[in-house]
């Protein structure tokens, strides 16, 4: 192992690692607020938006998410939409996460008993604040696992960032390993860096769980 | 939208689909057979077993497949061992598949309850044959969707193999797109092929699905 290389790659690798931070924070939040959004639409009597909203959902799912980053990136500029690559990669994760986010909160939404909602709202409390105090909470339990898988799925997606020229670790590494030729420093640098994002992402996802369910879980007898 | 771009370039772009469908159905195989030994050494291999092969699956599972085939194609000729594309693809398919397959035999073999096998071996049954005759069968019935699943996530990830020159669709679409200079409607073909395969995959599965529900 050449140590000497970790100094004088170790800007270029941390900006990277930055980068990869930026793009998966950006998209996943992108991601869930489309994929919530979308979710919530398809909720509404409005003849036809349910069906058209499932086929946008069947499309992302089902095409490659290289593929999509090709459309939006090289095809966008012929429908108008010029992204840079940073920006073509963080809109492209968040279109491709929205549609497993959508999927994600309908099973959400589907899982509150009925009876919650039609008890706030015989208790006359309007449909904004039901939504933010009783359902999304009640949801939020349930669905809080697979929100934290998506999430996982999701740093490990950014690495096809790097074909767009995106400047995330991935590149950076690949950079590295093309001018060194140093083969065991490179994968050594990105199974540490990839391995610390998913471990930190799943730990965060343990604790908001554990805070989430505390009323749940409590011992009989114990006061808080 | 100019379509006659696609229209010309069909053929290619079938030739690309085949390829595809090649890779993903080879990486499936290997991912199948490393995936069964895996399942069956975490089972019933011990301690050091049950290690080895959860450090095999968290490793495969955890790192990113597109870095696994980098890894493959990139690093190995640099200590020595020269991979061409289509192993390099296969393998890296296979490889990952492996780790998510053997969690899903896994998990439908412990779905199986314990009774089944008490059962078998009170009766006489051989170890080879309880597996054969009473434990697999009901797994492979309990793991159809979830390997039907993983064969549509491996279709989509095989895209990434056109990183490494391999000709299949994504590959394909590109130079389609590149040499008409009309990426949208080339990379709207190569989506609408992949949304196909795998609507077409997921058909097969219900299908598969039912008739084991039926015997």
């Amino acid at each position: 192992m050449d140590y000497d290389l970790f100094l004088r790659y170790g800007p270029s690798l941390l900006r990277g690692f930055g980068m990869t931070i930026l793009c998966w924070a950006a998209g996943t939040a992108l991601g869930m607020l489309i994929g919530f959004l979308l979710a919530l639409a398809r909720r509404l009597p409005i003849p036809g938006l349910s069906w058209v909203l499932r086929a946008y959902i069947e499309v992302v799912r089902g095409t490659p998410f290289l593929v999509q980053l090709f459309l939006l990136y090289s095809g966008g500029p012929f429908i108008g939409i010029r992204l840079d690559a940073t920006t073509a990669g963080i809109v492209g994760l968040g279109i491709y996460g929205s549609a497993y986010f959508a999927e994600i909160f309908r099973g959400g939404f589907a899982a509150v008993p009925k009876g919650y909602v039609e008890a706030a709202e015989s208790l006359a409390l309007p449909p904004g604040a039901i939504l933010r105090r009783v359902v999304v909470p009640t949801m939020l339990i349930s669905i809080l696992p697979a929100l934290v898988n998506m999430m996982i799925i999701l740093t490990k997606e950014t690495v096809v960032l790097s074909i767009l020229t995106v400047p995330e670790l991935m590149y950076e590494a690949q950079t590295m390993a093309a001018e060194t030729f140093a083969a065991f420093e490179t994968i050594f640098v990105m199974a540490l860096f990839y391995w610390l994002l998913v471990e930190v992402v799943s730990r965060l996802g343990r604790r908001a769980e554990r805070k989430l369910t505390s009323h749940l879980t409590q011992k009989a007898g114990a006061v808080s | 939208m100019n379509w006659d771009v696609v229209t010309r370039n069909l053929p290619y772009l079938l030739e690309g689909t085949v390829m595809t469908i090649a890779v993903s159905l080879a990486g499936i195989l290997v991912g199948q057979v490393l995936g069964a030994f895996i399942c069956v050494g975490r089972i019933s291999g011990g301690r050091v077993g049950e290690t080895l092969g959860a450090v095999y699956v968290s490793f495969f599972r955890g790192v990113p497949l597109l870095i696994q085939l980098l890894l493959i194609y990139y690093m190995l000729p640099l200590v020595g061992i020269d991979v061409p594309p289509l192993v390099a693809a296969v393998g890296a398919l296979g490889l990952a598949s492996s780790a998510y397959v053997s969690e899903i035999y896994r998990g439908s073999l412990l779905a199986i309850p314990h009774g089944h096998g008490e059962a078998a071996l009170a009766l006489g049954f051989s170890e080879g044959s309880i597996w054969r005759r009473i434990l697999l069968p009901q797994a492979f019935r309990l793991s159809v969707p979830a390997l039907v699943n993983e064969l549509i996530l491996l279709l989509k990830a095989s895209s990434l193999i056109s990183v490494v020159g391999v000709a299949e669709l994504t590959r394909v679409s590109q130079s389609v797109a590149s040499s008409t200079y009309r990426p949208l409607e080339a990379y709207m073909a190569a989506g609408a092929i992949y949304l196909i395969i795998n609507g077409a995959l997921a058909l097969l599965g219900v299908l598969v699905e039912r008739r084991l529900a039926r015997s």
